[in-house]
């Protein structure tokens, strides 16, 4: 029987893996949105910062900083959960970025006000095939359950001679 | 659709100036960049330029569509505001965007929207994104706004 992984390395190889993913990005830099990792489980919060608001009477978070933030947090769970497997078996190709899912449509809801505090998320992969993925995800503020968005997308995922 | 030609020329400009404040009193909108460039009777054009930061896939240079659903969330919300029964407020309670291209990088986005109709209580708008390829869109959305009335109205 194979000797298990020492959980320093195992851990070392997913959070390279993440960071790389979403340092990547300049958009996700510039929200600012970061994600914490459980194992495989993501969550993406968003810091509060004074440039997000949309409506500085309530004052609100941006709908389209909503948007963007769960459009984010969906391509970031959809890349991750597809590369997972090769991650652990440590065929990721060293600093090359994996292609990303290209957005097909993306349909947000608004529920509540977003507030000026942080904002949390996490995507869920309903279906994923060869070409298509589907994925639902939820956003919230200080209690998880008082969702104040949530969204639905279509993606086209990337195929191997993409670049 | 109601035409703002009936109103008196003073309210309509006074509603112009209006919906112009409304959206450059916005710090996210600001912070991206956006810029009025055309607004009233349920009619807005937003642009936004291109900018490196905002940009979605670093191998192709390609904004990223939480940047440009921003610019059509705002922009549905000016048409809205713009719309000849005067609303007090809006926010959105939908959008649905359909992404058909990606952007030409370096290329501005403009963004226009239309409310087509509202209700008592809600209002429905049309958007499309371009760049400098008018003929092909690069996103297109559908919403649904609340549509605030003055108390009494």
């Amino acid at each position: 029987m194979r000797k298990p992984e020492p959980v320093q390395v195992i851990k070392t190889r997913r959070d390279a893996a993440l960071r790389g993913l979403v340092e990547s990005v300049p958009y996700i830099q510039y929200l600012g949105v970061q994600f914490d990792r459980r194992g495989d489980e993501l969550t993406a919060v968003l810091p509060y910062r004074e440039d997000l608001i949309g409506n500085p009477l309530l004052p609100a978070i941006h709908g389209g900083v909503t948007a963007a933030f769960l459009e984010i947090t969906s391509i970031i769970e959809l890349t991750w959960s597809s590369q997972w497997a090769d991650m652990e078996e440590g065929k990721l190709a060293g600093d090359a970025l994996p292609p990303m899912p290209k957005t097909i449509d993306f349909t947000v809801d608004y529920l509540r006000t977003g507030l000026p505090r942080d904002a949390y998320a996490r995507a869920r992969v309903n279906r994923s095939g060869r070409r298509y993925a589907s994925v639902h995800v939820e956003a919230w503020q200080d209690n998880h359950d008082r969702i104040f968005a949530q969204a639905t997308g279509h993606f086209l995922m990337p195929t191997r001679d993409d670049g | 659709m109601k035409a703002a030609t009936d109103s008196p020329m003073s309210t309509e400009n006074d509603r112009t100036k209006l919906a112009r404040q409304f959206i450059e009193a916005i710090p996210h909108s600001r912070a991206l960049g956006m810029s009025l460039d055309e607004i009233g009777d349920g009619v807005a054009i937003i642009s936004m330029p291109y900018d490196t930061r905002f940009v979605g896939n670093p191998a192709t240079g390609v904004i990223h569509g939480g940047a440009v659903s921003a610019l059509m969330d705002t922009c549905g919300g000016a048409a809205v505001m713009s719309h000849g029964d005067a609303p007090v407020g809006t926010a959105t309670i939908d959008l649905r965007i359909d992404y058909m291209r990606a952007a030409t990088p370096g290329q501005r986005i403009r963004a226009r929207a239309e409310c087509y109709h509202v209700t008592r209580s809600v209002a429905f708008v049309r958007a499309t994104a371009l760049d400098d390829d008018d003929d092909n869109p690069v996103a297109s959305a559908t919403g649904a706004f609340t549509f605030q009335r003055a108390k009494g109205a």
